[in-house]
C-alpha cells in the first residue's frame, strides 16, 4: 500500500514539474507579445488535436462504436448547443451522449 | 487585449462567479471522466485514499490512466513515472498562457505557483476564455474559484467511481466517456474568439488524428507544436497581406 502512495507523489511531481515551468516562463512572456500568440496557437492546437483524436480515432470503450455514430452524435451535440438552445453546454452535451447511446442500441 | 467587459468588483467577487460558472457542464463533465477512472482504479486493486490523493495530486486525467494501465501490467516504478510526466508536457504552454495572463502586481509568486496546481483541460479553456474580459486583478481569483470546485468534485467523483465501479453497464460508461470530446469541441468552437485561435483549432483539429497514426507518444506535442505553429504563421501572413 505505500508503494501505491510512493507511485502516486512520484506522478505527481512528474506532472507538476510541467506546471511550475508553465508559471516561470510565463514571468518572462508579453501577454501582448507576438511568442505568447504563438504559444497560445500551440496549447489551442493540441487540445484540438486531442479532441479530433478522441472523436475520430478512440481508444477504450469508444471503439467500440462506428465513425458514423460518433459523428451523427457530434453533430447533434453541435445543432443542440448553436441552434436549438443558442449556446447552453450542458444541453449540448446532454444532447451529443444521449444520441450516442442511442444510436449505438438502435444500431 | 481587449477591454475587459465583465467586472466582478472585488477578487473575492470574481471568486465565487468562478465557482458558480464551474458548476454545470464542466463539473459534469470532470465527473463523468473521474467516476470512470475511481471504477478503474478499484479494478487495479488501489485502495480508496490513494485513489482520492491520486485525483487532487496529478489532477491530470490522461495521466493517472496511464499511471494504473502501466501499474496493471507491472511495469517499473521509473518508467511509469517517465510516461505519465510525458503526458503532462501540455501543461507548460497552457500554464504559460494562463498565468501570464494573470499576472497582476497584486499576486505575487506563490499565489501563482499554488495555482498552477489546479489548472486543468476543462478549466484552462474557460479561464483563457473568461480572463481577456475582466479586470487583471480578478483573473487569477476568477480562475481559482473554478478551478479549486472542478478539483474538489473531481476527487469526490474518483470516490464515487471506487464504489459503482461494478454498477456501471457499457452504455452508460460510452456516454461518461464521450461527455469528454463532445464538450471540449463544444467549447472550443463556440468560446474562442480570437482570429488566430479559431486558426489553431482547425490545424490541431487536422494534425492530431494525422500525428497520432505517425506517433501515438508524441501526438499531442507533434500536433500542437505543428498545427499550432503553422496557424500562427498564417495568421501572421494573412495580417500582413
Amino acid at each position: 500500500m505505500g508503494d501505491l502512495l510512493l507511485l502516486v507523489l512520484a506522478c505527481a511531481a512528474g506532472t507538476y514539474l510541467w506546471r511550475a515551468l508553465g508559471v516561470a516562463v510565463a514571468g518572462r512572456l508579453d501577454p501582448d507579445g507576438e511568442v505568447f500568440t504563438w504559444m497560445a496557437c500551440v496549447a489551442l492546437a493540441m487540445v484540438a488535436g486531442l479532441v479530433s483524436r478522441m472523436l475520430i480515432e478512440p481508444v477504450g470503450v469508444l471503439a467500440t462504436t462506428s465513425l458514423g455514430v460518433r459523428l451523427a452524435a457530434t453533430a447533434c451535440g453541435l445543432v443542440v448547443y448553436f441552434v436549438v438552445t443558442r449556446r447552453n453546454l450542458l444541453a449540448g452535451v446532454l444532447a451529443g451522449c444521449v444520441a450516442l447511446v442511442l444510436l449505438q442500441t438502435l444500431r | 487585449m481587449d477591454e475587459p467587459t465583465i467586472d466582478y468588483r472585488t477578487p473575492r467577487g470574481a471568486l465565487a462567479a468562478g465557482a458558480r460558472d464551474a458548476v454545470g457542464a464542466p463539473v459534469a463533465v470532470l465527473a463523468a471522466g473521474y467516476v470512470g477512472y475511481g471504477a478503474l482504479a478499484s479494478g487495479f486493486d488501489f485502495p480508496l485514499h490513494v485513489i482520492v490523493v491520486s485525483s487532487l495530486l496529478i489532477w491530470a486525467l490522461p495521466g493517472q490512466l496511464i499511471m494504473l494501465e502501466m501499474h496493471a501490467v507491472s511495469a517499473q516504478l521509473v518508467l511509469i513515472v517517465l510516461a505519465v510526466s510525458l503526458s503532462a508536457s501540455r501543461f507548460l504552454p497552457m500554464t504559460t498562457v494562463l498565468a501570464a495572463m494573470m499576472r497582476h502586481p497584486r499576486y505575487n509568486s506563490w499565489p501563482m505557483y499554488a495555482s498552477a496546481q489546479l489548472l486543468a483541460m476543462t478549466c484552462w479553456v474557460a479561464a483563457v476564455n473568461r480572463c481577456p474580459q475582466l479586470p487583471a486583478e480578478q483573473r487569477l481569483p476568477y480562475f481559482v474559484g473554478f478551478a479549486l470546485v472542478c478539483w474538489l468534485a473531481s476527487a469526490a467523483a474518483s470516490a464515487v467511481g471506487y464504489f459503482a465501479a461494478g454498477a456501471l453497464s457499457e452504455l452508460v460508461k460510452l456516454a461518461l466517456v464521450f461527455m469528454n470530446p463532445i464538450y471540449f469541441l463544444l467549447i472550443l468552437a463556440g468560446e474562442t474568439k480570437a482570429a488566430s485561435g479559431r486558426l489553431a483549432l482547425v490545424a490541431g483539429a487536422i494534425a492530431g488524428p494525422i500525428a497520432y497514426t505517425l506517433a501515438p507518444q508524441w501526438s499531442l506535442l507533434a500536433a500542437g507544436l505543428v498545427g499550432g505553429t503553422a496557424a500562427y504563421a498564417l495568421h501572421r501572413w494573412s495580417r500582413r497581406g
